[in-house]
């Protein structure tokens, strides 16, 4: 087992690296003058000009600029943008929110998701199975920013229960938004559920647990429950890091000042080492929830073994 | 892991050359099997595709995206036969106005005829959809089956450049590349999507290859002496090729809520194209006095994007022998 999470974080090194050169060179190789552009309706002038490129290593070839960037990550300097601030403020200002944001849709997707998935798991065909199934293809066909204008729309200005902009309500900010963005997920998590429920309790050691004469609470909450989560609860840890990483357009709609925000922002203006920085971030949660939902797939299912 | 899909995508029974390498290993179980069709009086036994589309049509869901399609397909080529208000006819005066007699959808902040412009939306969209789709298949394929077919370090050496790519988001990705060009057509927007939306389909085509690449029938045409490439496009790809169906028709719908997803946030495509994701970006900010503005439109976006699941998950049910009743 540590020998496979060692092989595994090691894995993750090229692929952490690859990612942020490939966003380093998207930002930095494509046409588009971000110091020129700096200046707006008032060009500055060369001398500005060029003492800015220097100092951000505007001049230096792409590989040569990337490995100084890097130099600066290994000791812990994410650069600056612009504006002099460095991009590790920015985001250890914003990270709170995006993982608030994340927090809250994943609580969406256990209470919410779960729920329907067990309870359609149970009652194959019935009324409310269908329910479950044709509600989950009409979410999923919905794009996230019309899903989160229909939020705003119905219970924002309509019903007026919740703020429709922003995070000046605690919390209670975060439940339109943590809805939406778990949408998507939600649905398959109450699909994946259902599925793996209805299999479960289709196997031998249910039937054997039903003909020991156990009770169906028993049954279904101790033997079949408990192994129909597992794929569950891996799926909703990689979610996590995915959450973390895409929030942008839920962001945006809401207004609200997270990471994605961040990086949104930080494109359009080209600052490079806001983008950089915050995207490898993202890449890095990815990688990282992955392993450990890797690693607690082997926890929970005492059958798979990791040499 | 996917199961070798061979069982069932053998013909036998018509004779089709590709397959027939396996015949005589299960001509006895196909014979029981044609005696008990017999038996139940329905003898028109028929391979993979044939049992799908029965089944398919049998498929109220099917038949719901299948109309929808066709219905936004229509739209696409020939909007004429939805409308025929110019969508470019515009008028301030109306700006913003409700729905009303002479104009279902009302009018936009240009005060151009709403239903109109929805209609003329669809083109671009669909176009899209395929356009991105089809080059993301290009390139899945080509990766999948090299990666899948020779393994070792090539097969490493691709997987983890997609992993690489893998960690970007679809969206995230396509507006870093999209932000720093000046034009941005159908063309632009399409490459984008696919430069961060091969993954899956090389990963379900390296897998698939990976589960048929040792059936009895490559191993034959090894024997005979087929070349290597013959083997992979002749042999291995269209067996393997069942759950890219599958994923490509779904991939269609998801690519075109991520088209509208990037024109919203003003880094897809640009006026004077007509497209709902451009629609929604210019009403989001009437919300409250003029919401039939951003409603139509994605109302007829999310319809697109559900006429492809559906099709989809129906082709999926179909085409899973696990779940044949």
């Amino acid at each position: 087992m540590g020998r496979y999470v060692l092989r595994r974080l090691l894995l993750t090194v090229p692929v952490l690296l690859g990612a942020s050169l490939l966003i380093f060179a998207m930002v930095y190789a494509l046409p588009g003058d971000p110091i020129r552009a700096l200046g707006g309706d008032r060009p500055l002038s060369e001398a500005v000009q060029a003492q800015l490129r220097a100092e951000y290593n505007l001049d230096d070839p792409l590989l040569i600029q990337y490995l100084k960037y890097l130099a600066g990550l290994v000791q812990g300097d994410f650069g600056t943008d612009f504006s002099g601030r460095p991009v590790l403020d920015t985001i250890l200002d914003r990270l709170p929110v995006t993982v608030r944001l994340a927090l809250v849709a994943v609580g969406f997707e256990i209470l919410i998701g779960i729920l329907a998935g067990v309870l359609a798991g149970l009652r194959r065909g019935s009324f409310f199975d269908n329910l479950v199934l044709v509600s989950t293809t009409v979410v999923v066909s919905i794009p996230v920013f019309v899903l989160g204008f229909l939020a705003q729309y119905v219970f924002g200005v309509r019903l007026g229960w919740f703020p429709i902009a922003g995070i000046t309500q605690g919390w209670y900010s975060y439940v339109l938004p943590g809805l939406v963005l778990a949408a998507l997920s939600l649905a398959y998590v109450a699909r994946l559920t259902r599925t793996s429920l209805a299999e479960n309790l289709q196997s031998d050691y249910v039937r054997t647990a039903r003909a020991k004469g156990l009770s169906e609470t028993t049954v279904v909450g101790k033997h079949a429950l408990r192994n129909s989560l597992i794929p569950v609860v891996t799926f909703i840890g990689a979610d996590l890091g995915a959450l973390l990483g895409g929030a942008i357009v839920t962001e945006s709609v809401f207004n609200i000042p997270g990471l994605g925000r961040a990086v949104y922002d930080a494109v359009l203006r080209q600052e490079g080492a806001v983008v950089v920085g915050i995207v490898t971030l993202f890449v890095f949660f990815y990688i990282f929830f992955n392993l450990v939902v890797d690693v607690l797939y082997a926890a929970l299912d005492p059958r798979i073994r990791y040499e | 892991m996917n199961e070798p899909r061979t069982e069932t995508l053998d013909e036998p029974t018509r004779g089709e050359g590709e397959h027939r390498e396996s015949f005589s290993d299960r001509v006895d179980d196909r014979a029981e099997e044609l005696a008990s069709a017999a038996a139940a009086g329905d003898i028109e036994q028929a391979g993979l595709w044939r049992d799908a589309w029965r089944q398919l049509r049998r498929n109220p869901f099917f038949i719901v995206g299948a109309v929808l399609f066709l219905v936004f397909a229509v739209m696409a080529v020939a909007p004429q036969v939805f409308t025929s208000v110019d969508p470019r006819d515009c008028s301030l005066a109306r700006s913003g106005d409700g729905p009303q007699p002479g104009a279902p959808f009302g009018y936009d902040i240009q005060g151009c005829d709403y239903y109109a412009n929805v209609v003329h939306g669809a083109r671009i969209s669909l176009a899209i959809g395929f356009l991105a789709v089809l080059g993301t298949l290009v390139i899945g394929v080509v990766v999948g089956a090299l990666a899948g077919y020779y393994g070792g370090w090539i097969d490493s050496l691709l997987a983890r450049v997609t992993d690489i790519f893998y960690g970007l988001p679809l969206i995230l990705g396509a507006i870093i590349l999209l932000s720093v060009l000046p034009e941005r057509g159908v063309l632009e927007v399409s490459l984008a999507l696919i430069a961060f939306g091969w993954m899956t389909a090389m990963r379900l085509v390296r897998s698939n290859v990976i589960g048929v690449k040792q059936a009895d029938y490559v191993q034959a045409a090894r024997a005979l002496g087929a070349r290597t490439g013959r083997i992979i496009t002749k042999h291995i790809l269209p067996n393997a090729m069942a759950p890219v169906l599958v994923y490509s028709t779904i991939a269609v719908g998801t690519i075109i809520a991520s088209e509208a997803t990037l024109t919203f946030l003003g880094v897809g495509l640009q006026l004077p194209e007509i497209s709902w994701g451009l629609q929604i970006n210019a009403a989001q900010n009437r919300l409250r006095d003029a919401p039939h503005l951003i409603l139509f439109p994605s109302f007829f976006l999310s319809l697109t994007v559900l006429a492809f699941i559906l099709m989809g998950d129906a082709l999926r049910d179909a085409l899973d022998p696990k779940l044949r009743r």
